[in-house]
């Protein structure tokens, strides 16, 4: 643009040179607010990238004047809390697990820490309220029918190992044979036992069947089941003269049952929960309604 | 200022102008991405962790397509909440070999990364099939049709093969077996110690109860193994980072 444009009038900026169609860009300066702001941030980008790890050298970033570490903020964090935790937690380890209820100190810590934990990493298969899922085969925790037991122990060793995972040796362990699918009963056999697993449960039945599914019971069931079907909780054998069913107690739910079998599996929680928080889930659950 | 005017010359050249953009982008992308590569304290080697097996490869697949990630994340921050709630924070090392990788950073459901033996298979078969059955609150929607949609493994082979190639190493032994070791793992009455032997410690079991080897079974098996590859009781982080 060696020609000064006629549409420059005297007294105004220079024009950047640009010119589109005839229309030309007055080369104002930028705010000075807005250029002082921009200074200031790269200001700033220096000053951040001194005191925070940045600038990539030979085998590793610079660590930063102010040595940040997200890693380390997280550990001081955590240790913080459990620091000031310490002491009720050593002492919740060190009682016995039989008296953690009658401390009030105890009880009071383990109750609100058990529930935390319970929502966390309970909630999912027994439910928010512990009421766990019906005829689905997540026990109910809060009524007084125990599969391993309900005293303070027995909870305490069940959330410590799980129940037939593959992940601890320690954990229950029982396997109910799969009596229809591995051919161990025939089938009259096996609508005989229901009928007799109905009639020991108070429900309507067949008495004829019944009678015969006795013995098949006797011979086949009352190892782990007990004579009298009322279970046994160092093998995990439900109890099944009572109304309480993990997975079902009607003739459909029964027959599966003893075709195919049923066995649920629970998680041992020692690799991730302290001892502390497995003896407060169990102090909770203990407390629930059902413990014993 | 004559070195600034010049920039006339590159503004009416639009080759130029290409040419000198894509320098200055190239120098901006390489200052941050290459130190990645040789910075000790960015590649933090990790025991344990291994390329997953083809069922477990398959499950990652369905969960890609099926979109799980837009509602759950595979990272847990260094943040004690999400330690608490989740377990250890992820490394960088445990997703070394997702391609692509699974962080997220929207939850509407939990984080997976740690949701490895965390449940049972049971719980999740009843899970994926109906959420509400086993947790009420939940809006997850159901994926029953994972059970009825068999699978016999017979593109995993390729899967492996792409994947060997973005740089997961796959040994050509795997490669060999990826069919047999796919359908081994998901039957606990096959003959799996070779899987076991290609690929450490895997875990073998009927994951959906049922005898056909569905989608459920590699989804299942996938979402068993998330977070249990490193051993964090004798995992020792490193403190400068």
């Amino acid at each position: 643009m060696s020609k000064k444009s006629i549409r420059h009038q005297e007294g105004d900026p220079e024009t950047t040179g640009h010119s589109w169609d005839g229309i030309e860009e007055f080369d104002n300066p930028m705010p000075r607010w807005w250029l002082w702001t921009f200074y200031v941030c790269i200001f700033w980008a220096l000053l951040y990238s001194i005191a925070y790890p940045a600038w990539p050298m030979i085998s590793r970033a610079t660590p930063g004047l102010l040595g940040a570490s997200t890693r380390a903020d997280v550990a001081a964090e955590i240790q913080e809390f459990s620091d000031r935790l310490a002491p009720i937690r050593a002492k919740l380890e060190a009682a016995e697990l039989t008296e953690i209820s009658s401390d009030p100190e105890l009880a009071g810590y383990a109750n609100n820490a058990g529930a935390a934990v319970f929502r966390t990493w309970c909630a999912q298969c027994h439910g928010s309220g512990a009421a766990g899922v019906q005829a689905s085969g997540y026990p109910n925790l809060l009524d007084d029918d125990w599969l391993w037991g309900g005293d303070i122990e027995a909870i305490h060793t069940t959330i410590t190992h799980g129940i037939r995972n593959t992940t601890d040796e320690d954990a229950r362990i029982s396997d109910m044979p799969r009596f229809g699918a591995d051919e161990l009963l025939e089938e009259p056999e096996i609508d005989q036992v229901v009928q007799h697993v109905m009639a020991i449960s108070g429900q309507e039945h067949d008495a004829e069947m019944a009678t015969a599914g006795a013995v098949v019971f006797e011979e086949n069931c009352a190892a782990c089941h007990m004579e009298d079907g009322t279970g046994n909780r160092d093998l995990g054998a439900p109890n099944l003269t009572d109304a309480i069913w993990l997975y079902g107690g009607d003739t459909e739910a029964l027959t599966y049952s003893v075709y195919y079998s049923r066995g649920g599996v629970m998680p041992n929680w020692a690799p991730r929960l302290s001892e502390a928080d497995i003896r407060s889930v169990a102090t909770y659950v203990h407390g629930l309604g059902g413990g014993e | 200022m004559a070195f600034l005017d010049k920039h006339k010359v590159i503004e009416t050249n639009a080759t130029l102008l290409l040419v000198l953009s894509f320098l200055v982008v190239s120098i901006g992308g390489l200052v941050q991405i290459v130190p990645l590569f040789y910075l000790e304290n960015t590649i933090e080697k990790v025991e344990g962790v291994r390329p997953y097996t083809p069922l477990e490869l398959a499950g990652r697949d369905i969960y890609v397509r099926e979109g799980c990630y837009t509602c759950h994340s595979q990272m847990i921050r260094p943040m004690r909440d999400e330690v608490e709630r989740y377990g250890h924070y992820s490394l960088a090392a445990e997703s070394m070999y997702d391609h692509p990788f699974q962080w997220g950073s929207k939850r509407t459901g939990p984080d997976l990364a740690r949701v490895g033996e965390r449940y049972s298979d049971a719980w999740h078969v009843d899970h994926l099939t109906n959420p509400q059955s086993v947790v009420p609150e939940s809006i997850m929607p159901k994926y029953g049709f994972l059970s009825r949609k068999v699978i016999d493994g017979e593109y995993i082979g390729d899967t492996m093969k792409v994947h060997r190639i973005v740089g997961t190493p796959y040994t050509d032994e795997m490669m060999e077996n990826a069919v047999a070791d796919f359908q081994a793992q998901a039957d606990p009455d096959s003959d799996y110690d070779g899987l076991l032997e290609r690929y450490g410690k895997a875990t073998v079991r009927n994951f959906d109860g049922s005898p056909a080897l569905t989608e459920m079974d590699a989804l299942v098996a996938y979402l068993q193994v998330l977070g249990t590859m490193v051993d964090f009781s004798t995992f020792q982080p490193d403190a400068s980072r």
